[in-house]
């Protein structure tokens, strides 16, 4: 129980103590932000266990009781996404060890990255509403500065529109979470079910849904909102696209929403059918729009857009089954989403450029991470084996229990179209003749980092050590995630589920754990 | 009553200024003006009339007092603000260095 707060404070101490020595210390930065990022994912591992045997721990912060005070809540689902987040932002670390040379001050994305870090994990570890708000625009804002990194145009335009999208999506939460305390009087996640539940819920919780909606739809990116996560995810340094792609949007968005419409507000049917609608709406127009790119990170962020809409579109058919699928594809699309970009920036680090058109033939010269990029493209397209199969299919059979057909359908066309753009993406970049241009010095294309690399290696190599460990990681990962749904790690994902399914039963867990 | 309906008449300026504004200053402001037009709705919920600060001193009952914790709230998403403003003027004048204008008709190198 007393490990609770480290979730938050881990992060906000290395960001801390990089801000203040990395500038000093050269090879410092990298050295604690991984030992901070490994140790938040072994703490989220010891987390599993906890959970598995209290079901539900509550920390009071200083030491006030919960409905006047602040809490920190850990039952299934946050184990879930805690897990999820610091397995890819471990990995994410240790890849930007080498991918952030090219880019002078690591040291300050360290510390952004950091705080941005802790701000997810505050997200998913809070049990107060306005605190999840706080956390929220701690993550938000190191997000904004972390796309405009490397502060060429287009990056900033990106982060310029990132930003403004972000904050008017902000004050939406912002001004659902004001009418929501004038109705119940308190912030407490359980106190708020628990007050809605003897007041009964109106046309006021009615608004404040359509508020929390809109605003945590624009941060999850659902089609109407989606405008800014192309140009944001691809503008933004490689291990920062993961990061945001991979599980930013999912804390974000997707947790947020389920845990405020499942087991705050209770969900109702009709908030149901809009996140079915917006899940179909969005897993359609990604896909068609991923389809055109020419730009790889552009291609994976629209597919992002499509992926989310899977997500959404399993939580909004709201069986037991659809539920398990959802969170499952979550899981599985943060693993290899961050998997992709980390090979989109690979291809990066050695060609110095992202256009299909230039590129192709570079199996032969990048082995690991064409490797590594042919298994998480087939895994994201649901080919058998491998862990995106199955987490679609349990989608899909959900869809078709529930009397969903023509929307089944429409899931695995989009699943063929996701495929058809993957192939794409492979056969441009990776398989065919080695263009002319890696096979040796290329000044005119290349940007000068790769230029002067180039001259030395004479043509592309394979990137560094670290780089190849986290992506053939991931890709291990990807490729066996199947098994998650084996009976045997029913303490991880179906423990998530439950606490989905429980609703209602939030508000009595959390407060029985206080006693 | 016409409190709160003023109050949403700003947020709506608000958010008019930030949809069909071409300057990205006064997108900035229309930000300013959603953010502060949240804030005074925040204050607004705890306003009771004719009450007062709610602190306690000795020998003295408080029969009517204002809810202190929308005031806390406000503090701390006034600061917020002003880490986002800020943040996001600095990014407009990095622009403003790259492009030479403020119109957001004529900042669009990405598409797609």
């Amino acid at each position: 129980m007393k490990m609770l707060p480290f979730f938050v404070i881990i992060p906000l101490g290395s960001a801390f103590l990089i801000s203040l020595l990395g500038k000093k210390i050269k090879k410092s930065p990298d050295i604690l932000a991984n030992l901070g990022a490994l140790g938040l994912l072994a703490l989220s591992f010891y987390s599993i266990g906890l959970v598995s045997v209290h079901k539900v721990l509550v920390y009071k912060v200083g030491g006030w009781m919960p409905p006047i005070g602040i809490c920190m809540v850990m039952d299934g689902l946050t184990s879930f996404m805690l897990v999820t987040v610091n397995l890819v932002s471990f990995l994410v670390t240790l890849y930007s060890v080498n991918y952030m040379e090219r880019y002078s001050d690591k040291y300050r994305f360290y510390t952004l990255f950091m705080l941005m870090l802790a701000g997810m994990n505050g997200i998913i570890i809070t049990g107060d509403l306005f605190n999840l708000f706080v956390f929220l625009e701690i993550a938000s804002i190191a997000s904004y500065a972390l796309v405009a990194f490397g502060t060429e145009a287009e990056e900033l335009e990106a982060s310029f529109k990132y930003a403004v999208m972000g904050s008017v999506a902000s004050s939406f939460i912002l001004l659902g979470i004001a009418l929501l305390y004038s109705y119940t009087s308190t912030l407490n996640m359980a106190d708020i079910y628990l007050v809605l539940s003897q007041k009964g819920t109106g046309i006021i919780v009615n608004f404040i849904a359509i508020l929390f909606l809109a605003g945590f739809g624009l941060k999850a990116a659902l089609v109407p909102f989606h405008g800014w996560l192309a140009d944001a995810h691809s503008s933004a340094p490689a291990p920062i696209s993961a990061m945001l792609s991979g599980v930013f949007i999912k804390t974000l968005g997707i947790y947020a929403l389920c845990r405020i419409f499942f087991n705050i507000l209770g969900a109702s049917a009709r908030v149901f059918s809009v996140l079915l609608i917006l899940g179909v709406i969005s897993m359609v127009v990604g896909a068609f729009l991923a389809i055109a790119q020419r730009d790889i990170k552009r291609m994976f962020a629209y597919s992002s857009i499509s992926q989310i809409g899977y997500i959404v579109f399993a939580l909004g058919i709201g069986t037991p089954l659809a539920i398990l699928g959802g969170l499952f594809h979550l899981f599985n699309h943060a693993v290899f989403k961050s998997l992709l970009f980390l090979n989109s920036g690979a291809i990066e680090y050695s060609t110095g450029t992202r256009d299909l058109k230039n590129l192709g033939g570079l199996n032969s010269r990048l082995p690991v991470t064409g490797f590594t990029s042919l298994l998480g493209s087939m895994s994201i397209a649901g080919i058998p084996p491998l862990g995106g199969f199955w987490s679609k299919l349990i989608i899909i059979i959900a869809a078709v229990q529930a009397g969903y057909l023509g929307t089944a359908v429409v899931a695995i066309l989009v699943s063929i179209v996701t495929l058809a753009y993957y192939l794409k993406f492979l056969s441009f970049a990776f398989f065919g003749k080695l263009d002319a241009a890696w096979q040796k010095i290329n000044p005119v294309r290349n940007t000068n980092f790769c230029e002067e690399r180039n001259k030395i290696s004479n043509g592309v190599k394979e990137v560094p050590g670290l780089m190849q460990f986290a992506m053939l990681v991931l890709a291990i990962i990807c490729s066996v995630s199947g098994l998650l749904i084996a009976p045997l790690c029913k303490d991880f994902l179906p423990s998530a589920v439950n606490v989905l399914l429980l609703g209602k039963g939030y508000a009595q867990t959390v407060f029985t754990a206080l006693k | 009553m016409s409190a709160y309906i003023l109050c949403l008449l700003l947020f709506c300026i608000g958010i008019y200024c930030v949809l069909r504004k071409r300057n990205i200053i006064k997108i900035i402001v229309g930000l300013g003006i959603i953010e502060y037009a949240v804030n005074l709705f925040l204050v607004l919920i705890g306003y009771r009339s004719h009450g007062r600060a709610p602190i306690l001193a000795k020998d003295q009952q408080i029969l009517n007092m204002v809810d202190p914790i929308p005031q806390a709230l406000v503090l701390t998403a006034i600061v917020i603000g002003l880490a986002v403003t800020a943040l996001i003027v600095a990014i407009a004048i990095r622009i403003y260095e790259k492009y030479g204008t403020f119109d957001i008709t004529q900042i669009r190198r990405l598409k797609g």
